[in-house]
């Protein structure tokens, strides 16, 4: 049997953070890649430019450096904020940026403009038929979009999303840097304790794989129920 | 030359961040990070090519190891591989004793060695998805003028491949480039490096990772430019005729 010197429990609560931190950054980066994909199709030419300029500057930069200025530079930011309104008004407040919800931000930002690619392909993939039909039968903008757009974008966007996840969760190794106890981090301090980095970098890079493996499994079945009604071209 | 530093230093003069010291800490982080990020694309293209077409390969026993090394190296956190090969290099007992510690001892070669894996493992699936999307009247062409399978992949297979494999690999060397930052966890003075130790000396996050961050996107787009001049070029063939 494997001698984990009793990293065990750290490493499974490693574990279980790397997924928290994976699922709500995937769910900010599709509220934000949904905004996203809006804006740059959208006829306002100031939302258009705010898109694009959104996803340039962050597919041009590396996520590490994004997320170091984040973390770092928003607590300076926030004590800033603070500060100016205690001095001027008096309010008392101190706001921490704790790693984790440092870390839910910025990947959640990165693959935003990642998500926003995605879903604008998959948007003008429906048929613009459909929609106009939804206006005349005087479904408002909300209603077409829930009931008419996104169950039949989903089947476009699905494989990019499905993507975008992989890349996500492997991105996710890189909170460790700034200092969150992920499955990563533990490993390299066992690693570094025990001398046994083959032990522990193996086991995690195994975890990846079967969380990979397993997210394939769920989005194929997703993708299975989008394609309802459909069928596949032999 | 002279004059342009004591130009450039009195441009800095009100400066207490940007002084030729920190601007010079950059300018070697930067001369580290493309000597990286080039090594690590050229060693890995040139182990991709035959590895893609093995990948290929009807003798499972060539396919299969190669599968396998693909589906690692791209299914785990670079990061994670950039440890195993950092602390498993240094905790192997008794290389520190061994010449090959000479090479071995600055985390440059570790982390060389992960990122050139890295990459090669993409790079193999980039040129197989090339390679496999040949036409296959080309091949039957080939087959019919009698020529070998090498000298068939020499000619015909891997020259329109490396074409159609142009725009997937220039979104894999803006990969590399942006994954290069990770080589600063291993204490290795590159760009991103350049930038922690400017913020750690100064505590001023915005003006040490902003600037960073801008030279990363210029590079970027370099890169980006690059690849389109060579794809007008190289894919002009390919391209829709206009009316």
């Amino acid at each position: 049997m494997i001698d984990l010197h009793g990293y065990g429990p750290r490493l499974f609560e490693g574990a279980m953070i790397t997924i928290q931190l994976g699922v709500l950054s995937l769910a900010l980066a599709i509220v934000l890649g949904l905004v996203t994909a809006s804006a740059k199709m959208s006829r306002s030419w100031v939302a258009h430019r705010i898109g694009t300029l959104y996803t340039t500057i962050i597919r041009g930069v590396p996520d590490l450096v994004l997320m170091m200025l984040l973390f770092f530079g928003g607590q300076i930011g926030i004590n800033q904020i603070t500060d100016a309104l205690y001095n001027h008004f008096g309010i008392d407040i101190f706001i921490n940026v704790n790693e984790f919800v440092a870390g839910v931000i910025t990947i959640g930002l990165i693959f935003g403009a990642y998500m926003g690619e995605t879903f604008r392909g998959a948007f003008m993939a429906v048929d613009s038929g459909q929609i106009e039909a939804g206006r005349a039968y005087g479904m408002n903008h909300w209603l077409v979009f829930r009931r008419i757009r996104f169950p039949q974008m989903m089947r476009h966007a699905i494989p990019g999303l499905s993507n975008n996840w992989m890349v996500l969760l492997k991105t996710t190794a890189l909170v460790s840097v700034i200092g969150l106890s992920d499955m990563v981090r533990v490993a390299a301090e066992a690693s570094k304790a025990t001398r046994e980095p083959f032990t522990f970098m193996i086991i995690v890079a195994a975890i990846y794989l079967l969380i990979a493996s397993v997210s394939e499994w769920g989005f194929a079945r997703l993708q299975k129920r989008y394609n309802a009604g459909y069928r596949e071209a032999d | 030359m002279d004059a342009l530093m004591t130009w450039l230093e009195a441009q800095l003069a009100d400066n207490s961040i940007f002084t030729l010291q920190t601007l010079g800490y950059y300018g070697e982080g930067l001369v580290t990070t493309v000597q990286l990020v080039v090594l690590s694309l050229i060693i890995g293209l040139v182990l991709a090519v035959p590895l893609a077409i093995g990948r290929g390969s009807t003798y499972r026993w060539v396919s299969l190891p190669i599968f396998l090394y693909c589906y690692v190296f791209r299914g785990t956190p670079l990061l994670v591989q950039l440890y195993l090969i950092y602390y498993g290099v240094v905790f192997v007992d008794g290389i520190q004793e061994t010449w090959l510690w000479v090479i071995l001892e600055k985390p440059f070669v570790p982390a060389l060695i992960a990122f050139t894996l890295n990459t090669a493992a993409y790079t193999t699936e980039i040129f197989r998805g090339a390679i496999k999307s040949t036409d296959r009247g080309e091949i039957e062409a080939a087959r019919a003028y009698g020529m070998s399978k090498g000298l068939m992949l020499r000619r015909i297979v891997l020259p329109s491949a490396f074409r159609r494999a142009l725009p997937a690999y220039g979104n894999e060397v803006i990969f590399m480039l942006h994954a290069s930052a990770i080589a600063s966890v291993v204490t290795i003075m590159d760009l991103t490096g350049a930038a922690r130790f400017v913020y750690a000396r100064f505590y001023a996050p915005f003006d040490a990772f902003l600037f960073v961050a801008a030279i990363y996107l210029c590079l970027t787009f370099g890169i980006l430019y690059l690849f389109r001049y060579l794809e007008r070029r190289l894919l002009a063939h390919l391209k829709p005729a206009s009316g």
